[in-house]
């Protein structure tokens, strides 16, 4: 019995030695072929050519240009245009990456007795904040939704998204969508330059980072004719972000969440 | 062995039908079948070899998704010195324009469903 066991563990042992010794050449014939393909492609990405870039982007909203242009909603159209948002027309299921909310919405949480009538009247476009220090970010288990570290944008990843809606949980501005069904068939007219989403995930405004890298501004800035939607870099004092925010007197979407959202309103 | 005739028998019968697709492909010829795929517009020049291509094309792919969603990489020059925009819309189908006799064709033999047009929009589809 115990002669068995030797032989055995003999023969055990020679054919573990003779896999481990066959086994890397094999991986390393295939890595050397990988490598060779891989030095004669020589890939070297372009850097962004003809992008818009920035420090920090940032959005400011001029509230009293947009209330006179009334019932306008060329920033929304173009948006939800551009992107393939889709429209189930029915709230529970509702896709939006920027709409108007009112005064007490939108900024209720500054509001006070004897604020001015018009101001409290005032209905104003919201979208996502962009935030400095954004919740869904922290909350997003798969790193699907990240800040953009060069620029600061909010963007998300919807290969990885799960569908979890922790980050809708976790945004204090509802900016965020859930499509609770495939929201192909209820897209008007599909753009072919940008994708739509699939059932189970979350979607959200993204500053346009596609059109950014065109050269482009954001749709909802170019759309807007009153010029109320204005978008620069906030790391540039000369931008006219900055400008508008040292002139005006400017208020930000619920501030004691402590998000640092970078939607500035002019009121 | 207890009837060791009839279960020799039985493993036999088991053995020859278990194997019997392979007994099939042989005697019909089954494994010379070729998938014949449209031709790309700008023929055999593409982001890298084409031999590269049949076997890696997914990992690109998967690695161009990346470089653009992650990293705002958005061009690159491919292996032929040309700069291509890293864009499955567009890049891609530009050249393999019908993706019915190229991408699904083969993807239909090998039985394997990539889930890109979820969400990818094939650009033929949507214009008129």
């Amino acid at each position: 019995m115990s002669v068995e066991r030797r032989k055995f563990l003999k023969m055990a042992g020679l054919t573990a030695l003779g896999l481990a010794g066959g086994a890397p050449a094999k991986v390393l014939g295939q890595d050397n072929a990988f490598a060779d393909t891989a030095a004669e492609a020589v890939v070297k990405p372009i850097e962004r050519s003809g992008a818009l870039t920035a420090k920090r982007w940032a959005m400011v909203i001029d509230v009293r240009k947009c209330q006179e242009a009334g019932e306008c909603t060329k920033c929304f159209d173009a948006c939800h245009l551009t992107h393939n948002v889709p429209d189930f027309d029915n709230p529970k299921d509702e896709v939006k990456w920027i709409w108007k909310e009112s005064f007490e919405h939108a900024l209720g949480d500054q509001d006070h007795e004897y604020l001015n009538d018009a101001v409290k009247h005032a209905h104003m476009p919201v979208l996502c904040n962009h935030c400095d220090d954004p919740a869904c970010v922290k909350v997003c288990p798969t790193g699907a939704t990240f800040k953009r570290e060069e620029d600061g944008l909010v963007m998300i990843d919807w290969h990885r998204c799960i569908g979890c809606r922790y980050c809708m949980a976790a945004c204090p501005y509802g900016s965020r969508s859930f499509n609770w069904r495939d929201p192909r068939p209820f897209i008007e007219d599909i753009q072919p330059d940008f994708p739509t989403r699939s059932r189970g995930v979350v979607e959200k405004c993204t500053f346009c980072d596609e059109r950014l890298a065109r050269g482009q501004l954001p749709a909802c800035v170019e759309a807007c004719e009153a010029g109320a939607l204005v978008f620069g870099d906030l790391e540039d004092p000369e931008s006219e972000v900055r400008k508008l925010l040292a002139e005006r007197f400017s208020m930000r979407r619920k501030p004691g969440s402590g998000t640092q959202p970078e939607v500035y309103y002019l009121l | 062995m207890y009837n060791g005739g009839k279960v020799l028998i039985g493993i036999l019968v088991f053995l020859v039908l278990i194997s019997s697709p392979l007994w099939y492909n042989m005697a019909m010829d089954g494994s010379d079948y070729q998938i014949e795929l449209e031709k790309a517009v700008r023929g055999d020049d593409c982001v890298r070899d084409s031999a590269w291509m049949k076997a890696n094309h997914m990992d690109l792919l998967n690695e161009w998704r990346d470089q653009v969603v992650r990293n705002d990489e958005r061009f690159e020059i491919g292996s032929d010195g040309v700069q291509y925009e890293r864009s499955l819309s567009f890049t891609c189908l530009s050249c393999h324009e019908n993706k019915d006799k190229f991408c699904d064709r083969c993807h239909d033999y090998l039985g394997v469903e990539p889930y890109c047009w979820e969400c990818h929009i094939v650009p033929k589809e949507v214009q008129p």
